[in-house]
């Protein structure tokens, strides 16, 4: 029990930290790094929680695709951060406000979450008992929402519609790849011998 | 779940699997076919009859009772129904309204036929959600493809503009819904509204307060309710006219039936809490949309302002808080969403050889150069306006006659001065097409448009003589909400 609380109190001041230090931080690719680190962390307390495939499925899709793509796009763009960041101290009184305002309403929350009588009745045991951890997600998934998980398909497929829709442009002349004319071609029309004499070269 | 309960599952959403299906073969069709504007044609007019088919689906598998499937997730009841088959009715005349324009304007994309479906899918699924997360998953699936829609005239900088106008204050206001379904599902325990409801029962703590004014907010954004109104007048403008007769119309009768099961089921025992809340929007949206509209020269945004004023006029039912107060707002929801479809294909009738035009100047003298579209247009504002007799009067009458059953009288009051208010920039217009001296004619518009126009024109008297078997519809039909 020691151990856990020890685990789950590093494993938070890191991922707060790191969290902490995307937004700081000067060098983007940096930036991104601290990132891994605190999804590295978050994973490591699913792995507290007794959710061992979301810890996994954090790593392989956070760290693994979408981490990485952020890199990618850092270091292809060529962006200026320090540009970029020139009118971060002038927001900061209002972007204070704002954050001041929103944990007030978290803790105003919080408060009341702790107060009533029956709100803590309703925490759910994130876990079956008898059941694993993949078992448990596909239960929910596949067959007690297995109408908003359809319906979050199509969701990506308008996505998908609007992105093609809204940037896609025919341009004439472009050379496209014409799989039946590639594979249709004769020997005759692609090769052609020619006898080379020695010393001369084609001319 | 076992294979009889899908399947008893699978024919409460008949509508829905009509329409996706639908949508993702039509979608194949276009990719396929060599010819873009042949797809177009062929694409839109099977969407039509797709629309036709699941409005016959919807009110074929009516059942007399409620039923619920998917665990509670989805409700099929008088109030969903009836929904649906308005929304479905809307998607067809909408459609009948875009084709044309489209062609004209270099616009005809088989995608456009294909998005409109796809968002008419999650307005019914709006409709028919029990759950929070089906509540936002339809929300989400309809508003996605709705701003693609606002920017699909993609070569204009108005009509891209105006898509990411509505992209980032949309994206805002449903950060804002999550946010308090997820303080509503940290209080009540459950997504399920039944769930909602009985937890609301037991202790409607501040937790949950909170949450269901996030949640209000976030809807009201979508009706767009004063203070979320700000993106209507720049959509309105910006985005091609048939769509923004879309989204005045079918959206705004899907949210408005959503926020009328959120308010009166499962938080259906907190009514006096949101009742404040309901009254305070309905002020500030007649408001805005009365005194925000006498400025405009625009047509299209007049029109914007025109539905925040209606919406608020329909707030002022909602807060009712009764069954006579929902249908009340179906009701009149149903007489405006028509209204607004005739309006808009005076709108797109507005062409002269040089293109299309929509000053309210550009109206002057339709009633000499064009009787017919003159006639249509002054019995539409006047319906929209809710000028006696026409019918827009009545459905305006049972809102406020709901209100009064409730006790709201001072509310009643403001409304009917606001009311009288907006009337001035209705008949503005009017005077303008009766008295004012033409100014060049409109072409002739396209068949479809002039159908829309000429049914939505008569049908602001010619459903007068069925109003009082609306009436006894709206006061005494077992109402699905609330019991």
């Amino acid at each position: 029990m020691m151990l856990q609380a020890a685990a789950f109190y590093i494993l938070s001041a890191v991922a707060v930290l790191s969290a902490f230090m995307v937004v700081a931080a000067k060098n983007p690719v940096r930036a991104v790094l601290f990132l891994i680190l605190a999804f590295f962390s978050v994973a490591g307390i699913f792995v507290i929680l007794g959710a061992e495939f979301l810890a996994m499925i954090l790593v392989i899709v956070y760290v693994g695709a979408v981490a990485v793509l952020f890199l990618f796009v850092v270091m292809m763009l060529d962006i200026d951060f320090a540009e970029l960041k020139q009118g971060f101290l002038s927001y900061l009184p209002l972007g204070g406000l704002v954050a001041l305002a929103l944990a007030a309403m978290l803790a105003l929350v919080g408060f009341t979450w702790t107060m009533s009588d029956t709100a803590s009745g309703h925490l759910q045991a994130p876990m079956p008992a008898d059941m694993t951890n993949v078992e448990a997600l596909g239960a929910v998934l596949y067959d007690q929402y297995v109408l908003y998980f359809q319906l979050a398909g199509l969701i990506l497929l308008v996505a998908m519609i609007g992105a093609i829709t809204l940037t896609l442009r025919h341009r004439p002349g472009v050379r496209r790849q014409d799989v039946g004319k590639q594979v249709g071609r004769k020997r005759a029309e692609a090769v052609e011998l020619v006898d080379v004499k020695r010393g001369e070269g084609i001319g | 779940m076992t294979a009889s309960m899908l399947l008893n599952d699978l024919g409460l959403i008949a509508p829905e699997l009509i329409l996706a299906g639908g949508a993702m073969a039509l979608l194949m069709v276009g990719v396929f076919s060599k010819v873009d504007l042949q797809a177009a044609r062929l694409v839109n007019t099977a969407t039509m009859a797709l629309f036709a088919l699941a409005a016959a689906a919807a009110i074929w598998i009516a059942p007399d009772a409620p039923q619920t499937g998917f665990g509670g997730a989805f409700v099929l009841d008088a109030l969903a129904v009836y929904a649906k088959a308005v929304i479905y009715v809307v998607g067809i005349a909408v459609l009948m309204l875009a084709s044309k324009f489209l062609e004209r304007e270099r616009l005809a994309k088989f995608e456009y036929p294909v998005l409109v479906t796809l968002a008419v899918l999650g307005l019914s699924v709006m409709v028919s959600a029990n759950d929070l997360i089906g509540l936002y998953l339809g929300l989400e699936l309809s508003s996605l493809s709705l701003y693609i829609l606002a920017a699909f005239n993609r070569d204009s900088l108005r009509a891209s503009e105006a898509g990411l106008k509505y992209f980032v204050l949309g994206a805002l206001s449903s950060g804002l819904l999550l946010y308090g379904s997820s303080l509503v599902y940290g209080f009540a325990g459950s997504t399920n509204f039944d769930a909602i409801a009985t937890a609301a029962a037991a202790d409607a703590n501040v937790g949950l307060i909170f949450g269901l004014v996030f949640v209000i907010s976030g809807l009201a954004f979508k009706i767009s309710a004063a203070p979320f109104h700000m993106w209507t007048p720049d959509v309105y403008e910006g985005a091609p006219t048939p769509v923004v007769a879309f989204f005045a119309t079918a959206p705004k009768l899907a949210a408005m039936a959503l926020l009328a099961r959120v308010l009166m089921e499962p938080f259906g025992p907190m009514v006096d809490e949101w009742r404040q809340v309901v009254m305070v929007l309905a002020v500030l949206s007649m408001g805005i949309g009365a005194f925000g509209a006498l400025m405009q020269t625009n047509i299209k945004r007049l029109m914007g302002y025109s539905s925040i004023g209606n919406i608020g006029y329909m707030l002022v039912g909602l807060a009712a808080g009764t069954q006579a107060g929902v249908w009340a707002v179906l009701l009149y929801m149903t007489l405006y969403v028509f209204a607004v479809v005739g309006a808009f294909g005076v709108i797109l009738s507005m062409r002269r050889s040089e293109g299309m035009v929509e000053r309210i100047e550009d109206l002057s003298g339709l009633a000499k150069t064009r009787p017919g579209l003159g006639y249509a247009m002054t019995g539409l504002l006047f319906s929209i306006g809710g000028m006696p007799p026409l019918v827009g009067f009545f459905g305006k009458l049972a809102v406020f006659v709901a209100a009064v059953q409730a006790g709201l009288v001072p509310l009643v009051i403001i409304a009917a001065l606001f009311s009288a208010v907006s009337m001035a920039y209705y008949i503005k217009i009017v005077r303008v097409m009766w008295f004012d001296e033409p100014k060049g004619e409109f072409l002739p518009a396209p068949a479809g448009v002039m159908a829309v126009t000429r049914i939505a024109g008569i049908a602001t008297l010619a459903l007068l003589p069925v109003v009082g078997f609306l009436f006894a519809r709206v006061i005494q039909a077992g109402g699905a909400l609330g019991g």
